[in-house]
């Protein structure tokens, strides 16, 4: 009898089972994904799409890449599309550019943009500016990757941001990605864009979890460039930041809130083109703007930012000067105490706040 | 059969001799079809052996040699004479006394190869497929430029043509990466990677040598060794002038540069070698300017007007050929003649057109910033000023 009823109820309880699950709107796993794994899953998916993508750079091969982001890659690909470089900024950036010109669509990684600055002539004069001086004839299709910015405990040659230096130049797209989502969607929107896109990533955030939205799994999740995120909603006071540091704004955001301050942060996501648009209607909301970046304060991006506000319609809705929290306008010091307080910090950048809110 | 053209030509000639009762009446002239040639044997480094030591060259090529060469000069010249009149601003680097490089270049390649170079690019672009038309209307800055004004004689490109680059040596690199792009398409093209003797001395091409030799990549790098690296002779600016040699472990040829078929050969051989797989190779082409290094130099500070008379009238790329063709009945002194009037008109239309032509429409001053990009606005000198930025 038993059995008899097992072979009758089971079946029931099952076929019960997937009904029920037809119903039922389950909630998709949350998936953390670092920002090491999200650059590498973006590169992958765009290698796989189109046979025109390849990396070059120092290490990205077989060694898996300096910091590991382009981990795989060289075996999933092989020597054709991934390829190891002899330390020769200027030759393989050059070459990188070339490769664009005649059609295909490198990835050129440095292994820190410090060691861009032997290769910026390349950057600007070869890729940034051909669109342009050919009149439309010749275009650049390649993305300029790697960490850029203070690390820790790498000292002054290696750890200079170049937002500014690169934000400069009419003919480049800069991005900086802050978080997985933004990483991921970024590199795959460099890769597919037509110009060349430089792409500041952060060393110190390769290894962060991020949750990964759902759409951010597809294959064809982008992240437009020229597009800023506002990352946590606000009215007091209008914070915009970029890399890194917009996480420390977001901390310094949860401590005012305890004490009734909100603010409002925006992640920039791009250098350049510049989201004015979202800057800019915040400012009008919240009548208070601090910029917060790790680079050096003169003519830097809050420099920027401030500059286009003083120009544009947010000015007359600021009820103080919109003021910038910035990197030390120092060289990178080695010494732990020295460092620490070379870049801003969560605490810095309450204070700042505080100051312009006059609380 | 082989009297045909011959009767035909002959048939012409008697008319224009109708026409024109000052020209002497020229009997039937029994063109040769082809004829051979003994060329200048190179010097090789790390060859076995170099390109053929004769070659033919037949009517119709020769025609286009001469043609091509003479375009080249006398457009350079009219360049000379319009930024005299300044027509032309800024930067304007001449190449004649140079023709046999490019044009020897182009008749040693297919369309379908890629050719990358410095500023003096001129004659490049010609030899490439710009119109002379569209070359000068872009060295004046006009709308009808082949950049549409944008970009002035340092930046002009077409199909398989990649400029025109201001900054010296960094075409190397670019060359190098045409290159690998030739091989990763695996399509059989090679690229050509011209430079000067004053960029040998970059770093980036010492660089661009490396990975070209590494990767095998079907690069031919071209040296065009004029004596002088802007106003310093190769001897004050290289511990080595055997730029042949210079790519060190890649082979090289030392290639008479004033002899447009020497150029054709070397080229046909060197494009060879690349083809085969066998990675990157080094030309060194040893030629002449007769302006200075640009239009603010007159070039006499540093070489005697004694050298350059000395080679005008010894080495003269044109001159040469003419001789060959001329001597080897190839072709008369009045025919090529008439290709010479042929060829003034063709420049003086095309001055005429350069100095006629608007200037772009101001509203194009922001356009070209991005590819494939909506339009977008572009900040003038002033934040009230705004242009439209169309791709």
């Amino acid at each position: 009898m038993a059995a008899v009823s097992g072979l009758m109820w089971r079946p029931l309880r099952q076929v019960s089972g997937l009904l029920k699950r037809r119903f039922h709107r389950t909630a998709p796993v949350a998936l953390q994904v670092t920002v090491r794994d999200a650059i590498n899953q973006g590169m992958d998916e765009e290698l796989e799409r189109d046979e025109k993508v390849f990396l070059l750079g120092e290490e990205v091969a077989q060694y898996d890449g300096a910091y590991k982001v382009s981990r795989g890659l060289w075996k999933k690909y092989g020597d054709k599309r991934i390829i190891d470089t002899p330390i020769s900024e200027m030759g393989f950036a050059g070459i990188a550019v070339g490769a664009a010109m005649a059609g295909l669509r490198p990835i050129c990684e440095f292994m820190t943009f410090n060691f861009s600055m032997q290769a910026i002539d390349q950057v600007i004069n070869s890729a940034a500016k051909t669109y342009y001086m050919s009149g439309g004839l010749q275009s650049v299709p390649i993305v300029f990757r790697g960490p850029n910015g203070a690390s820790a405990g790498v000292a002054a040659q290696h750890s200079q941001c170049f937002a500014a230096w690169y934000g400069h130049c009419p003919g480049l797209k800069v991005v900086s990605p802050w978080n997985s989502e933004d990483a991921k969607g970024l590199i795959k929107s460099a890769i597919r864009d037509n110009n060349p896109v430089v792409m500041l990533e952060n060393e110190l955030m390769y290894g962060v979890p991020f949750e990964f939205p759902p759409e951010a799994q597809s294959k064809d999740f982008l992240v437009p460039i020229g597009k800023a995120k506002i990352e946590r909603q606000g009215t007091h006071i209008t914070v915009v930041s970029h890399s890194r540091p917009v996480g420390h704004c977001l901390e310094a955001a949860a401590v005012l809130s305890k004490e009734g301050v909100e603010c409002e942060v925006i992640n920039m996501r791009t250098i350049r083109p510049m989201d004015m648009e979202t800057i800019e209607a915040s400012v009008m909301k919240t009548n208070h703007l601090v910029t917060v970046e790790g680079g050096w304060p003169q003519f830097g991006v809050g420099a920027e930012i401030c500059a286009r506000i003083m120009e544009g319609p947010a000015f007359n809705f600021l009820d103080a000067p919109a003021v910038r929290v910035t990197g030390a306008d120092v060289p990178m010091p080695y010494a732990k105490i020295l460092e620490d307080n070379s870049i801003p910090q969560v605490k810095d950048i309450i204070f700042a706040i505080k100051k312009t809110l006059n609380i | 059969m082989k009297n045909m053209p011959a009767a035909l030509v002959s048939r012409v000639l008697r008319r224009i001799a109708q026409k024109s009762a000052r020209r002497v009446p020229v009997a039937s002239c029994n063109y040769s079809n082809d004829a051979t040639f003994e060329i200048k044997e190179c010097d090789l480094y790390l060859l076995e052996e170099g390109p053929p030591v004769t070659t033919v060259l037949t009517r119709e090529e020769g025609l286009k040699y001469y043609r091509m060469m003479l375009t080249v000069r006398r457009m350079e010249l009219k360049a000379d004479q319009l930024y005299k009149q300044k027509f032309i601003r800024g930067f304007c680097h001449l190449c004649d006394g140079q023709e046999a490089c490019c044009v020897g270049i182009e008749a040693g390649i297919k369309p379908s190869d890629h050719v990358i170079t410095s500023y003096r690019a001129h004659g490049t672009c010609y030899t490439r497929g710009i119109s002379v038309r569209s070359i000068l209307a872009e060295l004046t800055g006009r709308r009808g430029g082949c950049a549409k004004g944008k970009g002035g004689s340092m930046h002009m490109y077409t199909k398989n043509f990649y400029g025109g680059n201001g900054i010296v040596g960094a075409q190397g690199p670019l060359g190098a990466g045409i290159a690998l792009a030739c091989k990763y398409k695996g399509n059989d093209e090679i690229c050509l990677t011209l430079y000067g003797d004053g960029a040998a001395n970059q770093g980036q091409i010492a660089e661009a040598f490396n990975m070209a030799a590494l990767w095998k990549l079907p690069c031919v790098f071209i040296c065009e060794n004029n004596l002088y690296g802007m106003g310093t002779s190769n001897e004050r600016a290289a511990a080595s002038t055997d730029y042949y040699k210079r790519g060190n472990f890649i082979p090289g040829l030392k290639v008479d540069g004033m002899d447009v078929l020497c150029v054709r050969e070397a080229t046909k051989f060197a494009g060879d070698y690349c083809r085969s797989g066998k990675g990157p190779i080094v030309m060194e082409l040893q030629t002449y300017r007769y302006h200075g290094h640009s239009m603010s130099d007159p070039g006499m500070s540093y070489r005697t007007r004694e050298e350059i008379q000395d080679i005008r009238s010894k080495r003269d790329p044109i001159t040469l050929l003419q001789d060959r063709m001329v001597n080897s009945k190839l072709t008369t002194v009045e025919e090529l003649k008439e290709i010479g009037a042929e060829v003034r008109k063709e420049i003086d239309d095309a001055a005429q057109f350069a100095t006629t032509d608007p200037e772009p429409h101001l509203e194009e001053l922001g356009h070209h910033i991005y590819s494939s990009d909506p339009s977008f606005e572009v900040r003038g000198a002033n934040p009230w000023i705004k242009f439209k930025s169309i791709s």
